[in-house]
């Protein structure tokens, strides 16, 4: 029997879709309003998917106390209410699409010590959402 | 295959508390779900049945016959009681998330199998909107 846990978080940041060896005609015409100079806020949802042995001790894949600590610590607090473009490093050479935030998100996560990462959603709005589970098969 | 997938909820109340643990330590690992008279939430139960549709009526199963399974194996052991002491398939363990999702799991997968049309695919258990966990069978 396998079982996966999924916790949900919340932050609100800002972006820009702008990639600088474009011309902003170009940019505006790949990314839409996206790419407007002054960037745009989203209240971002993300679903952070772990799996694992149950402790018998506990009942618990992991401590839910640890899981939001870790996140807190590794996404939260450099992700929520900043703009992604200048205040997060990994964004000043990557566009940060919601595919983006994704693989930096689960590269940040997937050290988590006290279960395997699965997978991580992520929706931009309640009309966009992402999955990832990582590059290899070892999440399949 | 066709996954269909009905939604129940039932409210419930329990506790965190292992024997084995001083007091201390069960404050310390499980915090407020320590509490000594428990704590309640609306549990929202989402049980999807894999298969094909019988041609004759184009159902993977009845869903009342489902409705029923579910009435008979979830809720009238669940709905309204204290889980750590009014549900014996609970009895003696931590009712975690995870724990009531494999409970589930093994109450239902019997009385849907047994009927040769559907298998149980997964039972998905929300404690909060913010907290599921999904439990698939063996090697799924």
């Amino acid at each position: 029997m396998k079982l996966v846990l999924h916790r949900r978080y919340r932050f609100s940041a800002s972006h820009r879709l702008h990639q600088a060896a474009w011309p902003q005609q170009e940019n505006l015409r790949v990314y839409g309003k996206c790419a407007n100079e002054h960037g745009h806020g989203h209240n971002y949802v993300l679903d952070v998917s772990v799996t694992g042995p149950v402790d018998p001790a506990t009942g618990m894949i992991t401590n839910l106390a640890d899981l939001d600590a870790y996140i807190g610590q590794h996404v939260l607090a450099e992700f929520d209410h900043v703009y992604l473009n200048q205040d997060v490093p990994a964004f000043r050479s990557l566009i940060p699409t919601a595919e983006n935030i994704c693989r930096v998100i689960f590269d940040r996560l997937r050290g988590y010590p006290h279960a395997q990462l699965a997978s991580i959603g992520l929706e931009e709005t309640g009309a966009n959402s992402f999955e990832y589970a990582g590059e290899s098969r070892e999440n399949a | 295959m066709i996954y269909l997938t009905r939604k129940v909820e039932f409210s419930a109340s329990h506790l965190y508390h292992n024997p084995d643990f001083s007091p201390e330590e069960n404050r310390r690992v499980f915090g407020k779900c320590n509490n000594p008279h428990g704590h309640g939430h609306n549990y929202v139960l989402e049980v999807t049945v894999a298969g094909e549709p019988d041609p004759r009526t184009g159902m993977v199963l009845d869903l009342k016959e489902l409705k029923d399974i579910l009435q008979r194996e979830i809720l009238d052991r669940m709905d309204h009681r204290f889980l750590n002491y009014e549900v014996p398939e609970l009895a003696g363990k931590i009712p975690t998330t995870e724990t009531i999702a494999m409970t589930i799991w093994q109450l239902l997968e019997p009385s849907i199998n047994h009927r040769g049309q559907g298998t149980l695919h997964r039972v998905r258990l929300y404690e909060t909107p913010d907290l599921f966990v999904d439990c698939t069978g063996n090697g799924q």
